[in-house]
C-alpha cells in the first residue's frame, strides 16, 4: 500500500497477503497499532494482515513476531529505494 | 555489522522451498502461530548476521520440525527421532569448524532423546541445542510430552496431567545446568515482543559461542503452539505468559562463557590415514589384483541379498563373496542388516560386486538371492529382479521359489554342512555353491581367506575349505 501521493514513507512495513496465514500475531504486537486484519481474504482462506499505510515506527516487533519467513518486510528509517539489502 | 535498512527474509534461508513438494514453495508447513517458525526466523537472522550460512550444519529432529531443511539453507541431516544430539556429536567432532545446530522438539529431546541429549551435554559436545518446548507432541496430534504441565488435557491426558501416574513436567534447562561441562544454557520465551527480543539474543550468543568454540549451548525457548493447545495465537501467547512460565521459569541458568575452561578443550580429531590403519593393523601395501574372469552377462555385476536365521553365518556369507570380489578388483560393498534377536532372529546382508563404483549399497532389487530358510525364500523372491537368480537351501526349505521367471538353485547347503560334521560352517557351503552357479571367483581364493576371516584355528579353518568345496562341486556336478 502506498501513501495517498504514491510515494512510501519510510519506515514502511510491507506484508505479502499470500504468505499470511492470519495468525495475527503481528497485529498485536505492533505498539502503533497500525496493522489490521483485512476483511479480505486470500487464496488460502486466510484473513491476511494489513498495514494501515502510515505511521509505522519501524520498531521490527512485527518482523520478528511473524512465523513466515518471507511474510513480513519492514523498511525502516535509513532504507533507500533501490539499494541492495 | 552494518546497521539494518531493511528487516526482510534473512538470507539463512533458502529463496524457494525447492525441497519441498508441491506448489507452495513459498511459505513453510508450519500452522498459524506456531513458535517454530519465530525461532526459525531468528535462527536465520543470526546465520547471516554472524556470516555463518555456508559452514552450518542442522539436524532436523522427528517432530513438527522434521522439515526444517526446507527452509535454511545449510547442510542438513534429518535425524532419527531424540538422535539429533549424537548426529550433532559427529558432525562437530568431523568438522570442527562446521557450525552444527541440533533443533529439537520437547517429545524428542526431553523423552526418546532424553538420554541422548544429557550425555552429549555432560561430554560438552561444541554445538548448538535449539529447544522448542511447547508442552506437547505437536506432529502427531497433541499427546502429553514430558514437558505437559499438571493438569493439562492433551489427547492421552485426557482428564489432565496427573504426576502420580504420568510424573511432573520435566525442566531440561535445571537439568542440564547441573552438568559440569555444558558453557551457556538459558530459557527463553516467544509470548511477547521483549522476549522475543530476548530469544533473538540467546539465539545469537549461541551461536556465537560454536563459533568460537566454547562448547555446548542450550537454549530452551518456550513457544507457542496453537494447534496442539487448541487456541487462538495471541491466546496461546497468553497461555504462556499465564501457565508455562511459572512452572518453567525464564532465565539464564548457566553462563561460563567467559571462563577459561581448558578442560572442555577438546582434541582435534585425528584425520590422519596413516594412523587410523596402523591402529587398525591394515597394510597400505597393494595387494596384486587377480585377473578377472569372463563371467555371464546375468551373473556379471551380482547385486546379491544372503538371508536366514541369525547363527547361520549370514553375515560371513556375504563377507566372504565381498572380500573375495576385492581380490579380483571388484568395487564391493557389504551391508548387515540384523534381525532383533542374535540367534534365532532372522539376518540378512546386501553384497555388491561390481566393476563400477557402489552408491547405494542396499541391494534392493538382488539380481542374485541366497536363501538359507523359507520365510528368507519368501520374503526375497519377491525383490529379485526379473530372470534373476535363487540360490536355496534345500535342506531346510520344502518349498518352491514361486519365481517362475527365475533360474533357480535347490542346494541342500545345511545337508552338506552336516555331513562333513559340522552345521557351523553351512555358511561357506553357500559361498561354494555362489562359486559355482556364478564362476564370478575360483573357490580356492575363498580358502585362502578364511585364516583372515576365522583366525588361525586350524581345525576350523580345514572345516570351512572343505565346505566351501563341497557347496562348489555340488553345483558343478548336479546342474
Ligand atoms: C521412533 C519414533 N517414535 C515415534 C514417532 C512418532 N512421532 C513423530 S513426531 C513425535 C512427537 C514430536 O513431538 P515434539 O518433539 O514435542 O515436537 P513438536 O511436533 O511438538 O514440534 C512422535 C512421537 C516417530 N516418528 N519415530
Ligand atoms: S515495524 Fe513496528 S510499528 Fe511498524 S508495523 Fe511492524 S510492529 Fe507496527
Ligand atoms: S502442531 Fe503446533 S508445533 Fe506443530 S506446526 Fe502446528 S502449531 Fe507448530
Amino acid at each position: 500500500m502506498e501513501t495517498v501521493n504514491g510515494e512510501r514513507e519510510y519506515p514502511f512495513c510491507e506484508i505479502d497477503p499470500e504468505e499470511c496465514k492470519g495468525c495475527h500475531l503481528c497485529v498485536s504486537s505492533c505498539p502503533a497499532e497500525v496493522l489490521e486484519v483485512s476483511d479480505n481474504l486470500n487464496s488460502k482462506g486466510f484473513h491476511y494482515a494489513e498495514y494501515k499505510g502510515s505511521g509505522c515506527i519501524g520498531c521490527g516487533f512485527c518482523f520478528y513476531m511473524c512465523p513466515e519467513p518471507g511474510a513480513i518486510t519492514v523498511y525502516l528509517k535509513d532504507y533507500e529505494p533501490g539499494k541492495a539489502v | 555489522m552494518a546497521k539494518k535498512t531493511v528487516l526482510r527474509k534473512p538470507k539463512g534461508f533458502l529463496d524457494v522451498y525447492k525441497h519441498k513438494p508441491g506448489a507452495e514453495k513459498d511459505r513453510t508447513h508450519y500452522c498459524p502461530g506456531c513458535g517454530h517458525g519465530i525461532l526459525h526466523k531468528l535462527v536465520a537472522e543470526a546465520l547471516e548476521d554472524l556470516d555463518v550460512v555456508d559452514r552450518t550444519v542442522l539436524m532436523s529432529p522427528v517432530g513438527c520440525s522434521v522439515f526444517a531443511y526446507y527452509y535454511f539453507d545449510t547442510g542438513h541431516f534429518q535425524v532419527a527421532h531424540g538422535r539429533a544430539p549424537a548426529v550433532a556429536t559427529a558432525v562437530s567432532r568431523a568438522n570442527p569448524d562446521a557450525i552444527t545446530i541440533s533443533y529439537q522438539g520437547d517429545g524428542d529431546l526431553a523423552a526418546i532423546g532424553g538420554n541422548n541429549i544429557l550425555q552429549a551435554a555432560n561430554r560438552g559436545e561444541n554445538f548448538v541445542v535449539f529447544f522448542v518446548n511447547n508442552a506437547i507432541y505437536g506432529m502427531t496430534g497433541g499427546q502429553m510430552a514430558p514437558t505437559t504441565l499438571e493438569g493439562q488435557k492433551t489427547t492421552t491426558t485426557p482428564y489432565g496431567r496427573n504426576p502420580l501416574t504420568d510424573g511432573y513436567p520435566i525442566k531440561m534447562c535445571e537439568v542440564i545446568s547441573q552438568l559440569y561441562a555444558p558453557v551457556y544454557v538459558t530459557r527463553t520465551s516467544l509470548h511477547d515482543n521483549a522476549n522475543v527480543r530476548k530469544t533473538r539474543n540467546a539465539v545469537r550468543k549461541a551461536i556465537q559461542n560454536v563459533k568460537e568454540k566454547k562448547g555446548f549451548s542450550f537454549v530452551e525457548v518456550l513457544g507457542m503452539c496453537p494447534s496442539g493447545w487448541k487456541m487462538s495465537s495471541t491466546d496461546a501467547q497468553r497461555w504462556i505468559e499465564e501457565e508455562m512460565i511459572p512452572v518453567f521459569p525464564l532465565g539464564v541458568y548457566k553462563d561460563v562463557t567467559d571462563e577459561d575452561r581448558s578442560s572442555i578443550d577438546r582434541p582435534t580429531p585425528v584425520h590422519e590415514v596413516d594412523r587410523v590403519l596402523e591402529a587398525l593393523d591394515v597394510t597400505t601395501e597393494k595387494a596384486e589384483l587377480l585377473s578377472k574372469r569372463e563371467v555371464e552377462p546375468r551373473y556379471a555385476n551380482p547385486s546379491i541379498r544372503a538371508s536366514g536365521f541369525g547363527g547361520q553365518g549370514i553375515m560371513s556369507m556375504g563377507q566372504a563373496i565381498a572380500r573375495v570380489g576385492m581380490k579380483y578388483g571388484y568395487e564391493v560393498s557389504w551391508l548387515p542388516s540384523y534381525g532383533p534377536e542374535m540367534r534365532g532372529g532372522t539376518a540378512n546382508c546386501s553384497v555388491k560386486v561390481q566393476e563400477n563404483k557402489i552408491g547405494a549399497c542396499e541391494a534392493t532389487e538382488p539380481t542374485v538371492i541366497i536363501a538359507m530358510n523359507r520365510p528368507s525364500l519368501e520374503r526375497f523372491e519377491k525383490i529379485l529382479q526379473p530372470d534373476g537368480t535363487i540360490i536355496y537351501n534345500s535342506t531346510l526349505i520344502e518349498v518352491e521359489p514361486t519365481r517362475e521367471d527365475a533360474e533357480v538353485y535347490p542346494v541342500p547347503i545345511t545337508g552338506l554342512a552336516d555331513d562333513l560334521g559340522n552345521t557351523r560352517v553351512q555358511s561357506m557351503v553357500g559361498v561354494g555353491a555362489f562359486a559355482g552357479v556364478t564362476d564370478l571367483f575360483d573357490p580356492e581364493e575363498v580358502i585362502k581367506l578364511l585364516p583372515e576371516m576365522f583366525g588361525s584355528k586350524a581345525s576350523l579353518i580345514e572345516l570351512n575349505e572343505k565346505a566351501v568345496r563341497a557347496g562348489y562341486e555340488y553345483v558343478k556336478e548336479n546342474f
